[in-house]
């Protein structure tokens, strides 16, 4: 039987997208739909206290003008989380479709609907807003300070959230004589998805229902968002998620696509049109948590650690979003990647005027990554020892277990990478020839680890289902709820489900929109769990076809079930291997028969109890001109450990993009705010440095396949995974190459010219 | 969908005049990459076109008969940096415009566009500045021709007059005889970004080489429009070819400038940045025109 997991096949969907027949939300908008413009707020913090539309109105081509006095009463939680039959597990619900109670600087308080959008800009001009201003609040640590502003109404302190644990003694462990006390306070910036398509969604009215089609990466959760924000019953919703242009986590989570559903209930059920520009999306959708991380570590001679300490503040911006999830696992990820006996971890998120921070790819591990895997250095430094070699002997052992997971690290992973990316990079000889330099221009090779959990188990849901039918000619269809948002899934499972059922790659027919309607449940692209997650369900519901298929066979072909096997698309008898019957004869039997006919599909649920660690670590190799204060990136290579590799091609274009985001966090983007008003600075493409093609040298990703013992195709995540350590690496890369550790992303030529000073070498 | 007036396309160099004056508040657009950003942002929303994209006679680099490098006004960034003209007598231009966004602006920008929006941070600016090109206007009285020096008038503003186009930037003979230059862009990516200062630097060397017979330099996005650092080019010229020189050249630029502090990069940063790039243009600069830093 050829195998066609494991195997690089050509994306399903390559074809339609290259060649810009795809269709995406924005092709599926008919010439009648309405379009919008959402009026933000202008000041950080304060109250709507009137909003004229007189002029606005007046603009020919404005059909409505809606405002934060219209909007229902329903507050709603956005976060794109399975719901939770638990209310103290739910989240917060701390926002309305309009807000009178503004608490960004962008958010929205007012929406044109228009017949076209130049019609929309103008009303949109002469909308005028009148505020009472608030004052406001943007650093982490100073919202929680006693005075500062209130952002929301049951927060005291502005602490949406603290979470915290205590292993061992610490207080008693740093008594210990002789310990080495290293500390360090990491910081990291707010950033942006920038996904290549903006987040749009358009919906409109049909048979007393509302239709939703939206650039999402989860639709069934974003159906029961709409219905809890409308204060309809979830039914009333159909969710349609068509391809997307990517989504990074921006678009896990409920954005416009409630206050487009009642959009068009407020203008006779037609068509309404939300598109947000680039710069509505660097704003008013979601950003990364910004994470301001304390850490102590106390250190033997001998490098073992006596004790450590954690405590992490996360901005969480001005609404709950994803909120506490993602600091909670940043400092919970602390205790395993280097286990120590005294641990005290703090989290803290914490409401701030910023835009609303969200999921955003590796969900608080870049973060964790960042402060955790500088700090290692640190500590090696403060040792003399070599930041690999050090490495090997305090991280997370073989056969280490997690106690509330139950994940186990089953193999010797740390070494293998670690030897991996050291000969792909050529770190030894590299380490030794940039010990000792002096002039201008210097050069340096870092390194840094991380690990990442598979899915959501057993803090939330983890639930798949899948459909399976069969066509005449022994093809089928295949439906998930868990959905392509490019990073290649539909491949994937292709090939998943061509090796259950027992027939061809070719054969296998993905349906990649999500239908709220006709899909089955599934809650979506995120947690870099769909291939490990729909890989159960797929597996078992492919089974199913099969002995539904074959049990067929056995009437047509007069053998017993026990020697029937469908292999390559036939029906195959066992004991001589002898081919019977093509699968699409015994289709085309099965459906016209006079005697037995029968439409042969399965469909089936699989719920998880199972998680796993996914591993890697990236090295970097850099060049750095104190003089001009830059840093140029030579090499770098990603090294992940994700079990066995489904489509090794796709895997390797997913670490690329991984690693591309990882060098923009490290190295260039950052989101400003005018200290003064709370303004946001940079939010367009130009002044937000994403790092560019020419930013990047040759990304090199590599592998070693340890099977996860857990999955049926031996797989675990990797989403998320590659954009975990390319930033703190190319800081540790730096800081060898001058002996300055920037403990603040992104090393932008504005913080290196500070350092540098500092450090005397300017 | 631009919100934009009318839009006007002028046949010739005379129709386009003649559109100006019939059209006074209209705007003229070329390769339209900075004016449709701007209309999309709500900045010229509204407002009348003049395209002047289609006359040819206004693409096209040439030696006019005293030998004077002519580029016309519309010819786009690639174009400069693939002309055998430029990269013969002033190839640095070439790389200058080499560096603006990303290969598509290259295509559609012009480099008249480039000069006559008037910002500080043109990629071509501070090389046609270092190396004294001429502007050709053409009005309805015929040509005038405007050192570019004059050219700039301050932020966004050039001395263009309501019945006037940019036909065509000259770089004189005596300016690029026997002169090599370079340019470094200091920006916060290698691609698709505007400068945070940019630093053009040309040379003319004594026939042994060891002598700086001229040495013209000037920046972008030092003050509110292109400037030439004075101090530095008397700190240079006639001096040897030598790194005490180069920090003379260097040393002096911080009389010249006056870049400010915006949330895009500090004062002292700018500064910082400012003598550095002066030092290594200018010894790119001398090693081209086949000087040894002694």
């Amino acid at each position: 039987m050829s195998k066609q997991v494991g195997q690089s096949k050509t994306r399903v969907d390559a074809f339609d997208k290259a060649t810009g027949r795809a269709k995406y939300t924005d092709d599926l908008c008919g010439k009648e739909t309405l379009v919008t413009r959402i009026i933000h707020s202008t000041v950080a913090h304060g109250l709507v206290t009137s909003i004229d539309t007189e002029e606005a109105a007046k603009v020919p081509g404005v059909v409505k003008i809606l405002t934060c006095f219209d909007v229902p009463n329903y507050p709603f939680a956005t976060a794109g989380h399975p719901w939770s039959l638990d209310p103290g597990h739910q989240d917060v619900a701390d926002r309305l479709l309009l807000n009178r109670h503004v608490r960004y600087y962008g958010d929205d308080v007012a929406v044109v609907i228009a017949e076209d959008e130049v019609a929309a800009a103008q009303a949109a001009r002469l909308v005028k807003v009148c505020y009472e201003e608030y004052p406001f609040v943007l650093d982490v640590q100073k919202a929680m300070e006693p005075g500062a502003p209130q952002i929301q109404e049951n927060y005291p302190g502005n602490v949406l959230a603290h979470s915290q644990y205590r292993y061992g003694n610490y207080e008693e462990a740093i008594q210990e004589p002789g310990l080495i006390k290293v500390e360090g306070w990491y910081d990291t910036p707010t950033v942006q998805h920038c996904h290549i398509e903006n987040h749009l969604c358009v919906a409109h009215m049909e048979a007393g229902r509302i239709v939703v089609v939206s650039s999402t990466q989860i639709p069934h959760i974003v159906r029961r968002i709409c219905g809890q924000a409308l204060g309809i019953p979830w039914g009333k919703v159909r969710l349609i998620k068509p391809y997307i242009g990517g989504g990074f986590g921006n678009k896990q989570d409920a954005l416009y696509e409630p206050l487009c559903a009642w959009l068009t209930t407020q203008v006779g059920g037609r068509a309404v049109k939300i598109d947000c520009s680039r710069e509505e999306t660097f704003v008013s959708n979601r950003v990364r948590h910004a994470i301001r991380t304390h850490i102590i570590s106390w250190v033997r001679p001998d490098g073992t650690f006596a004790a450590r300490k954690v405590e992490a503040f996360s901005n969480q911006g001005a609404y709950a979003s994803h909120g506490h999830g993602v600091n909670a696992k940043g400092v919970n990820a602390f205790p395993q990647l280097y286990p120590c006996p005294n641990v005290e971890g703090d989290a803290y998120t914490v409401y701030t005027n910023r835009p609303s921070a969200g999921a955003m790819r590796g969900y608080g591990i870049p973060q964790a990554m960042w402060a955790g895997e500088s700090h290692i250095d640190d500590v090696a430094k403060a040792l003399g020892r070599d930041p690999v070699e050090y490495r090997r002997q305090i991280v997370m052992p073989v056969g280490y277990k997690d106690g509330f997971s139950k994940n186990e690290n089953y193999f010797d992973t740390f070494n293998q990478i670690m030897d991996k990316g050291m000969k792909a990079i050529g770190y030894e000889e590299k380490r030794k020839a940039y010990a000792s330099q002096t002039g201008p221009v210097r050069r340096g090779i870092g390194m840094a680890l991380f690990w990442y959990n598979t899915a959501v188990w057993p803090i939330s849901v983890e639930t798949s289902s899948c459909r399976m039918v069969l066509n005449q000619d022994g093809s089928i269809q295949v439906q998930t709820g868990e959905t392509e948002i490019g990073q290649g899934c539909d491949t994937a499972y292709a090939q998943m489900a061509a090796d259950a059922v027992g027939i061809l790659f070719e054969n296998v027919h993905m349906v990649s929109t999500q239908d709220t309607d006709i899909t089955p449940f599934g809650t979506g692209a995120y947690a870099s769990r769909q291939t490990y997650i729909g890989g159960f369900s797929i597996r078992q519901t492919g089974q199913i076809l099969k002995e539904r298929i074959l049990n067929y066979a056995v009437e047509l072909t007069r053998q017993t079930r026990a020697n029937l096997d469908l292999i390559d698309g036939k029906i195959v008898r066992i004991s001589d291997g002898r081919e019977l019957m093509d699968l699409g004869e015994l289709a085309t039997t099965a459906l016209y028969s006079t005697t037995n006919s029968q439409h042969i599909t399965a469909e089936s649920t699989y719920q998880i109890k199972n998680n796993a660690y996914s591993f890697g670590c990236t090295f970097a190799e850099v060049e750095v001109d104190i003089p001009m204060c830059k840093v140029k990136l030579l090499n770098i290579v990603n090294v992940h450990d994700c079990g066995t590799l489904i489509n090794p091609q796709l895997a390797e274009a997913q670490v690329h993009g991984g690693m591309s985001m990882g060098i923009g966090y490290g190295l260039s983007e950052e989101l400003k705010f005018d200290e003064k008003t709370g303004k946001p600075l940079n939010n367009n493409l130009l002044d937000y440095k994403l790092s560019t093609f020419m930013d990047h040298p040759h990304l090199e990703a590599e592998f070693v396949e340890n099977a996860e013992p857990t999955s049926p195709y031996g797989t675990k995540a990797l989403g998320e995974p590659p954009a975990c350590s390319p930033a703190p690496a190319i800081r540790n890369a730096v800081l060898q190459a001058t002996g300055v550790g920037i403990d603040e992303a992104p090393l932008s030529p504005h913080r290196l010219f500070a350092a540098f000073q500092a450090a005397g070498l300017l | 969908m631009y919100d934009m007036k009318a839009f006007y396309e002028a046949e010739s160099v005379q129709d386009a005049i003649r559109l100006r004056l019939e059209h006074p508040e209209a705007q003229i657009i070329a390769g339209g990459t900075d004016v449709l950003v701007q209309m999309r942002e709500g900045k010229r929303a509204g407002k009348e076109l003049i395209s002047i994209y289609g006359i040819d006679s206004m693409r096209g680099i040439s030696l006019d008969s005293e030998e004077n490098i002519r580029i016309g006004s519309l010819t786009s960034f690639s174009h400069i940096t693939k002309d055998p003209i430029i990269q013969k007598y002033i190839n640095v231009l070439g790389e200058a415009v080499d560096m603006v966004g990303g290969p598509q602006i290259r295509n559609a920008g012009t480099i008249g566009g480039n000069t006559c929006n008037g910002v500080t941070s043109a990629d071509s600016a501070s090389t046609l500045m270092a190396w004294d090109a001429i502007v050709e206007l053409t009005g309805k009285d015929g040509v005038r021709l405007v050192p570019i020096q004059e050219f700039y008038l301050s932020a966004g503003k050039v001395d263009l007059r309501p019945d006037e186009i940019q036909t065509a930037i000259l770089i004189p003979k005596a300016s690029y005889e026997n002169c090599f230059g370079h340019y470094i862009k200091y920006a916060m990516r290698n691609a698709m970004d505007i400068a945070t200062t940019g630093c053009s630097v040309n040379v003319v060397l004594s026939g042994d080489k060891k002598t700086i017979v001229r040495a013209r330099i000037a920046y972008g996005v030092a003050g509110p429009v292109p400037m030439r650092a004075p101090s530095a080019e008397a700190a240079a010229n006639g001096k040897s070819v030598s790194q005490e020189t180069v920090e003379a050249f260097a040393g002096a630029v911080l009389q010249d400038i006056h870049p400010r502090d915006s949330w895009r990069a500090s004062k002292a940063f700018r500064e910082h940045i400012a003598v550095e790039m002066a030092k290594r243009c200018l010894i790119e600069s001398c090693k081209l025109a086949g000087g040894v830093i002694a």
